[in-house]
């Protein structure tokens, strides 16, 4: 049978995503944080570069970086994702920004936020912003490995991260070396 | 086919979202191949795979009930029913065949010709010990002990390593009395 059409249940990728997080984090590298994001990190790079030269092996090639981007925002998000990057932003000096408003990965994810009434308020909305990037911070190495190592089989060398300010709202910061 | 088997009513069932299988097989083929770098012990690798299945069965078996739509098994061999033909259908859509019973029915094998993990995959020489899909097990291991079923389970058969299908042998080993009054605090 071939991968093209063969479907499973969307829970199935969700508690991988998941339980791949408890066993780095958690259970390896209890104590090392930086080291836990990194074979993360890793373990999507290698599903990027995979799955984009899966994506793009009957396509002719694309013409400079910002056509690959493009490719990603749009067709990758979509099989990925099931939806495009809503904004593509860049300052022209080799730095994009994929904002996507409801990032799939993240729907899922609670954050007990503070209540948004009364004087407080803009403290409030600052406090749960940051409540929100750390619910969400570990579950997005994935996702950040997944996109660099799709550019990179492009042909786009460079380092992605993420931002996390209201859930499940996210931006890709993609920064290419040159 | 029993009686709880009966064909789930779309409107009582909410779908099942569906995704190209092609992530989730690459992404655990990356996962298996990262624990092989982390662990110099195939062993090793085979026992957190089957940790990360076990935790994952735990939760996921409250969305198998939710969604499935089925009765109460009234006995373990219409739960190997259930899981053959409705569990392995609802999240990796393939059907296993349930057989080799042992005498006091406290035994049996689920056979999978076909499983989306091997999808792409071949084992290198290195790797023999390897039990590649051995989440499995433990997602099994991990729905079964909370339906209140200690189990014990295992790959017989691999096609990986040249067999003619994948065969998982699933024991029971105790029913595990529910444990009440729940407190707020475990």
């Amino acid at each position: 049978m071939s991968g093209a059409t063969w479907e499973v249940a969307e829970s199935c990728v969700d508690s991988l995503n998941m339980e791949l997080v408890a066993t780095y984090y958690k259970r390896l590298h209890p104590t090392k944080p930086e080291l836990a994001a990194r074979r993360i990190e890793a373990i999507g790079y290698q599903v990027g570069l995979q799955l984009a030269e899966r994506y793009t092996r009957d396509r002719p090639r694309f013409s400079d970086h910002l056509e690959s981007i493009k490719f990603i925002c749009k067709d990758f998000w979509a099989e990925v994702f099931k939806k495009q990057v809503d904004n593509l932003k860049t300052n022209h000096k080799g730095v994009f920004v994929l904002q996507d408003n409801r990032f799939r990965w993240l729907t899922r994810i609670s954050v007990d936020a503070l209540p948004l009434a009364g004087a407080q308020n803009e403290s409030a909305v600052a406090a749960n912003a940051v409540r929100a990037s750390q619910a969400a911070g570990q579950y997005l190495y994935f996702p950040c490995g997944l996109i660099r190592g799709a550019l990179t089989n492009l042909g786009v060398p460079c380092g992605v991260s993420a931002e996390v300010t209201t859930l499940p709202a996210c931006a890709f910061v993609v920064r290419i070396k040159v | 086919m029993r009686a709880s088997l009966r064909p789930s009513d779309p409107a009582a069932s909410p779908a099942v979202e569906r995704v190209n299988a092609e992530l989730f097989t690459l992404t655990y083929g990356a996962i298996v191949r990262q624990l092989l770098t982390d662990y110099e012990e195939i062993d090793e690798v085979n026992k957190q795979l089957d940790t990360m299945g076990y935790n994952i069965g735990a939760r996921l078996v409250d969305d198998f009930l939710a969604k499935a739509n089925i009765t109460k098994c009234t006995d373990f061999r219409e739960t190997a029913d259930v899981i053959a033909k409705v569990g392995f259908k609802m999240f990796l859509n393939v059907t296993a065949t349930v057989a080799n019973w042992s005498s006091d029915n406290m035994e049996c094998s689920l056979i999978l010709d076909d499983n989306p993990l091997v999808d792409f995959v071949e084992l290198p020489e290195t790797c023999q010990g390897l039990s590649y899909c051995n989440i499995l097990c433990g997602v099994l291991r991990g729905a079964l002990e909370m339906v209140s079923m200690r189990t014990e389970v295992k790959f017989v058969k691999d096609m990986l390593r040249g067999d003619d299908a994948f065969e998982i042998r699933l024991k029971l080993l105790e029913h595990v009395p529910e444990e009440y009054p729940y407190k707020n605090d475990e």
